[in-house]
Formats: structure tokens, C-alpha cells, sequence
């Protein structure tokens, strides 16, 4: 609770002496957290240079404490000693990586594409499906947020295996792209909202059709918000791993469900299980270095008026 | 919503009225769209009788009829264009995402409540059997399963706790700092990271009892038996941890956002009336911040709804179901038991309870924001 203290900007503060203090508090509060959000990056990638003898040691700083070693990376055929000699686990891991990167991007591609048309007919006409106005069928989309994947999970599981989709990665890709619709077509909603309607009148009376108008006027500007639900929507796909687990076994299955199926069987094999987190969480790390501000960008529209 | 539809009031009457379409053009849209309904219905039909061995014509799998589904969907598309013109144009942005979330949410939970009702077991021979409301009844009679409705009643009143943890980082990152957009980076890190990775990291590695690091901790700060989930309070604190690792971000940035889009006139008239920081916190910050709060902890409680992948890697529910969540319950009723039947009745149960207190929710909350303001 203490933090809740903390002062909105230098100026409020009076002394000197309460300036220092409030100062080191700031500082040592967002240390901490930051320790505590990067310690067990830190130590899984540590981990996958360790060897048995380290970890059981609880060792923590690489070559102080502990000498490096490529034993994790060597069981995944990704060391520099082993890459370039055939790895049946590279084979299988590199297999597991594309199905997730295929996957997610091919949800969130679908997701991005009928979710924003779906958002800019929803802003910008007036519908009437039966009963059904604009709000009612924003509301139908939305209301897809709360459904919890267990309720789906055991239907598709059978209807799956009747349309000859189990263990296939387009199956994967429908559920997927089902699970990010409703982000999808939230955060578009607000970015079409935030373009002003003018624009596309302009275009209508220079002769464009609605479609031209959607396509050559208003997309370019929503680009950076296509750009936030398509990296966010790719965030949620890729750590997938209920829907996985249930409905891939051998062809489509995605890095999550690897990751998982390591624990358990003989043992951990802690340097091989480090490396393989490593690897499952490297791309989305970087993404998230990389293309921070779209991120941000997506997960704070239409939260704040 | 209400401001969207007086922005489509704006839009000027530019349709191309109905009736100055050729009737022949309709007709054709008509044709097209009922041919397509027939081809539908028809292969529907074959594949039924194909089925239950009527007739000796038909498909392997179902899967044509999802071909014929698609192409019905992109006919009446067409038909629609055909018929009412730029009316029928205008459909077309909202038809395609209608027609997948109808098909893909609609169908599958409809035939969800049948399999509730039915008694199959997936590794029994004897196959799919209708026992009406039997699985109910020993829904009613199962401990475990109210033991994991009871468990999602506590982790979603966690909930509260990582909103205060949420909102004391929203306020450190708003504060005047350096290097801002490092912390911010470095603070929403554990939520790009893969819920199961997560889970193994943290839960399996560094809360190991014999040399995980926040074991070893633990010990020096007089915990003589660090084992995190060996007993049911201290599993279901450690899964609480791990998924508010993961999910304190997303509640901290949307609260960031909050706090950057606050006027600053208010808290500067605030602080030239002489109110100390903990009173400009509790009148004026939080009171303001109250619409951007309650979205950000609905969101989260409908995320935490579905908690699963945490546990089911970390505890598999364990100590003795201590740890389960609904979704993870169901997940292993059919995983080790393969009871399809049993597992869907749990999960339409769990939906029919979800969608209630959502939207009692929902409710609760608007009344209480409107009050506010």
C-alpha cells in the first residue's frame, strides 16, 4: 500500500531532505519490480548454460559462480559444436517453432482482416440484421471475450475429428483467430472512431466506391492500429496453450504444448528445459523490445475517453 | 456506443436508392443466394443420410459441408450486392466476421449442451449414449468441482490485490523519472512471455524446494520448509503469484494510460489548495481514475476467468485438487478420463454461472461508475 504515497511530480515536494527521500523510495520501488520481472528471465537463460552439478547448487552468476556450458543448447541441436550435424530434437523443435509462428500469424492475419472490416462497418453504418441494430451485434462480438475455452474446447474436439480438422494447423488458426476477434474488432472500433468521417465524404464525392474509400483512404491511416491488434493478437496466439494441448498430438503441434510435455516424463532435465523456454519466449521478447509502443498502443484502446 | 450511431446519422444520403436497380439484377441475386441455400441444405442432407447408412452415397468427413457453408457465406455476400447495391456493399464489411463467429461459437455451443447431456466416454466402446440430466445431478454431488468454483471465487478476488500492486506501478512509472520507457519495457515484459514457460521458470525451477532460488530466499528469511505447493494455502498463493507476474502489466499499463491522460490543472489546483500528496491521492487521483479502474480489473477478472495452463503445467492441480480451476478440472476429466460427456456438462454449467456474474458485473459496475461522475 505504501507505494500509493508516491508524489505525482517534484514540484509538490517541499525540503530538500523529503526530496532525497522521496526520490530513493521511486527509485528503489522500480528497481525491485524491475528485479522481479527480469530474475526469472535472468535465470532461465542462465540455467540453459548450467550443468547438473550448478543447478542443483543453486548457482546464479555465469562464469563467477559458474563455468558456462552448451549442455542445454547441445540437447536441442542448437549449439555452435552441434548445429551443423543433423538433431532429430532440432528437427522436431524447428518443427514445433513453425507451427507456432504459422499458426499465429495466420490467425492474427485473419482476425485483422474481418475484424476491421467488421469494426469500420460497425462505426461508420447503421445495420439492421432482424432484431439485431449496431449496438446488439457489437455487443454479440465483445460478449465472445468471456467464453471460456473449456466451453469450446470439448464440442471442437468432436466436431473436429467429423470435419477431419483435428491435429491440423488450419484448425488451429479458426479457433485462434475466433479467440482475438473480439480484441480484434475492439481496438479497430476505436481507431476508426477516432477518424474523422469528413475524409471519407471527400473521397465519396471524388468518385471512390465505399470499398475504394475503405481501402485507399482510411486503412493507410489505420495502419498503426491494424499494426497494434495484429501484434497483440500474435502475442495471445503464439503463448496459446489450452486449445493446443487439446486438439494437436503429433503434425500441428505448437511450442507451448512442447514446452509443457518436457516436464514430467524422466526427471527435468533443467539445462534442456531452460534452453527450450528460452527459445520459446525469445521471439515475443523481442517483439516486445522492438514494437513496445504499438503494444501499448492496442492494449490501452478504448480504455481511456 | 450511442456517440456511433449519431456518426452514421452524419453520413450523407449517397446509397443509390433500391429501386434503381435493374429487377433482373435482383432476380439474379435471389437465384444465386437460393441456389446456394439448396446446395447447402442438399449436401447437409446427404451427409446425414450418408450417416446413419441410409444411403451409400456421401463424404468421408464432414468437411464438405464446411466448403459448401463457406461458399453459401460468399453467395449471399454477392446476392446481397446484387439486391440492395450499396446497401448490399455495406453488409459486406460486416458479413464476414458474422458469418465466422455465428459458425464458430453458435454451432459448436449449441451441440455442447447436447453432448452435456449425453453419457460418453471417449475410451469406452459402447459410444455416445443420452442419459438426460444424469450428469447434472452428479455435477450437483461432485466436491471436486465445487472445491474448483470455490478456488475461482479466491483468484479472482486476487484480482484486487494486483490491481493495488497494478496501480502503485502505474503511479511510479507516471512519476517523474528517468529513463521511463526502459521501466515501462522491463515492466511489461512477464506478459509477452508464454504462460507455460512462465509457469516452468518460476513455478518449477525458481520456487524449487531443494535449490530454487526463491526457496533458498525463503529459508534465509526463516522459512524452515519453503515447499510452495505442497499445502493447499501456500499452492494456492504460489499459482495466484505466478499468474499476477504475468498479468500485473496488462492491468499497470491501461491505469498508466489513465493517469497520462488526466488533466494536470486538476492536481495543480489541488496542491495550491494545500493538500498533501496522500489527500490529492485519495480526492482527487483515485475519484478520477475510477472509469479507467473498473475496465481494467473487469477485463482482468474476465482473463482470470479462464486461468488454466498455469496450473495445469505447475500443480495439475494438486495438492489433492487444492489448486484446480474450473478449466483446469474439466481439462483433466478429460484428459485422464477421456468422460466428454461429464466434461462438457461442467464446462455449460461453468458458461450459464460465468455469463450471469459478468454481467451482474457489468451492471454492478456501470451503476457504480455513473455515481461517480
Amino acid at each position: 500500500m505504501s507505494v500509493q504515497t508516491t508524489d505525482y511530480s517534484a514540484s509538490e515536494i517541499r525540503s530538500p531532505a523529503s526530496f532525497v527521500a522521496n526520490r530513493v523510495f521511486i527509485y528503489g520501488a522500480l528497481i525491485f519490480w524491475a528485479f522481479i520481472c527480469l530474475f526469472p528471465i535472468y535465470w532461465t537463460i542462465t540455467t540453459s548454460f548450467k550443468t547438473a552439478i550448478d543447478v542443483t547448487q543453486g548457482h546464479l552468476i555465469p562464469f563467477v559462480d559458474f563455468k558456462p556450458d552448451w549442455k542445454g543448447w547441445r540437447s536441442l541441436g542448437l549449439s555452435p559444436d552441434s548445429i551443423f550435424q543433423t538433431s532429430t530434437v532440432r528437427e522436431e523443435f524447428l518443427k514445433r517453432f513453425m507451427n507456432s509462428v504459422i499458426t499465429s500469424v495466420g490467425a492474427s492475419s485473419l482476425a485483422i482482416i474481418i475484424g476491421s472490416l467488421a469494426a469500420y462497418g460497425l462505426t461508420r453504418y447503421r445495420y439492421k440484421f432482424a432484431w439485431f441494430k449496431n449496438e446488439d451485434i457489437s455487443f454479440f462480438f465483445l460478449s465472445q471475450l468471456i467464453l471460456p475455452p473449456v466451453v469450446l474446447a470439448l464440442p471442437f474436439l468432436v466436431l473436429y475429428r467429423e470435419v477431419g480438422l483435428l491435429d491440423t494447423r488450419i484448425g488451429l488458426i479458426l479457433l485462434y483467430t475466433l479467440m482475438v476477434l473480439p480484441i480484434v474488432i475492439w481496438i479497430m472500433r476505436d481507431q476508426f472512431n477516432s477518424i474523422p468521417v469528413e475524409l471519407e465524404e471527400a473521397a465519396l464525392v471524388d468518385g471512390l466506391s465505399i470499398w475504394g474509400a475503405f481501402f485507399r483512404i482510411v486503412m493507410p491511416i489505420a495502419l498503426p492500429g491494424m499494426v497494434a491488434a495484429f501484434i497483440l493478437a500474435m502475442v495471445l496466439c503464439w503463448n496459446e496453450y489450452f486449445f493446443a494441448a487439446l486438439l494437436t498430438s503429433t503434425d500441428a503441434k505448437t511450442i507451448p504444448v512442447m514446452v509443457a510435455s518436457q516436464t514430467g516424463s524422466q526427471g527435468i532435465n533443467w539445462w534442456s528445459m531452460a534452453a527450450l523456454a528460452t527459445a520459446a519466449i525469445t521471439p515475443l521478447a523481442v517483439i516486445g523490445i522492438a514494437l513496445e509502443r504499438y503494444l501499448i498502443m492496442g492494449m490501452t484502446a478504448g480504455a481511456v475517453k | 456506443m450511442a456517440d456511433q450511431t449519431s456518426t452514421t446519422n452524419a453520413w450523407p444520403a449517397n446509397s443509390v436508392p433500391t429501386d434503381l436497380i435493374p429487377p433482373g439484377r435482383k432476380r439474379l441475386g435471389w437465384a444465386l443466394m437460393a441456389a446456394a441455400t439448396l446446395g447447402l441444405l442438399a449436401t447437409i442432407l446427404v451427409q446425414i443420410l450418408y450417416k446413419s447408412e441410409v444411403d451409400t452415397i456421401g463424404f468421408e468427413t464432414w468437411r464438405p459441408v464446411v466448403y459448401a457453408y463457406i461458399l453459401w457465406g460468399v453467395a449471399l455476400g454477392v446476392g446481397q450486392v446484387l439486391i440492395r447495391g450499396e446497401d448490399g456493399q455495406r453488409a459486406l464489411f460486416l458479413l464476414p466476421a458474422l458469418l465466422f463467429t455465428i459458425a464458430m461459437v453458435i454451432f459448436p455451443t449449441l451441440f455442447g449442451f447436447y453432448i452435456a447431456l449425453t453419457d460418453w466416454n471417449l475410451s469406452s466402446f459402447s459410444g455416445r449414449k443420452f442419459n438426460g440430466l444424469d450428469n447434472f445431478w452428479q455435477m450437483l454431488g461432485d466436491p471436486y468441482y465445487r472445491n474448483a468454483l470455490f478456488n475461482m471465487v479466491l483468484y479472482v478476488l486476487a484480482v484486487f490485490v494486483e490491481y493495488v500492486i497494478a496501480f502503485g506501478l502505474a503511479l511510479l512509472l507516471n512519476a517523474q523519472i528517468r529513463a521511463r520507457k526502459f521501466f515501462r519495457v522491463v515492466f511489461l515484459m512477464p506478459l509477452m512471455l508464454s504462460p507455460v514457460a512462465v509457469s516452468w521458470m518460476i513455478g518449477k525451477s525458481l520456487m524449487e524446494y531443494r535449490f530454487g532460488p526463491a526457496a533458498t530466499l525463503a529459508r534465509h528469511l526463516g522459512w524452515e520448509n519453503p515447499a510452495f505447493f505442497s499445502n493447499p494455502i501456500t499452492a494456492r498463493i504460489s499459482i495466484m503469484v505466478l499468474d499476477a507476474w504475468t498479468f500485473i502489466p496488462f492491468m499497470m499499463i491501461m491505469l498508466l494510460a489513465g493517469l497520462q491522460a488526466m488533466s494536470r490543472e486538476v492536481l495543480e489546483a489541488a496542491r495550491v489548495d494545500g493538500a498533501t500528496a496522500w489527500q490529492t491521492f485519495w480526492q482527487v487521483t483515485f475519484p478520477l481514475m475510477l472509469p479507467v479502474s473498473v475496465t481494467a480489473v473487469i477485463l482482468r477478472i474476465i482473463f482470470k476467468l479462464k486461468l488454466a495452463d498455469i496450473i495445469i503445467t505447475v500443480t495439475s492441480g494438486g495438492p489433492g485438487g487444492a489448486t484446480d480451476s474450473v478449466s483446469s478440472f474439466i481439462y483433466r476429466e478429460y484428459r485422464d478420463r477421456s468422460n466428454v460427456g461429464y466434461g462438457t456438462m461442467l464446462a455449460m454449467a461453468y458458461l450459464i454461472i460465468i455469463v450471469v456474474f459478468v454481467t451482474w458485473l457489468l451492471k454492478f459496475a456501470s451503476r457504480f461508475v455513473r455515481n461517480v461522475n
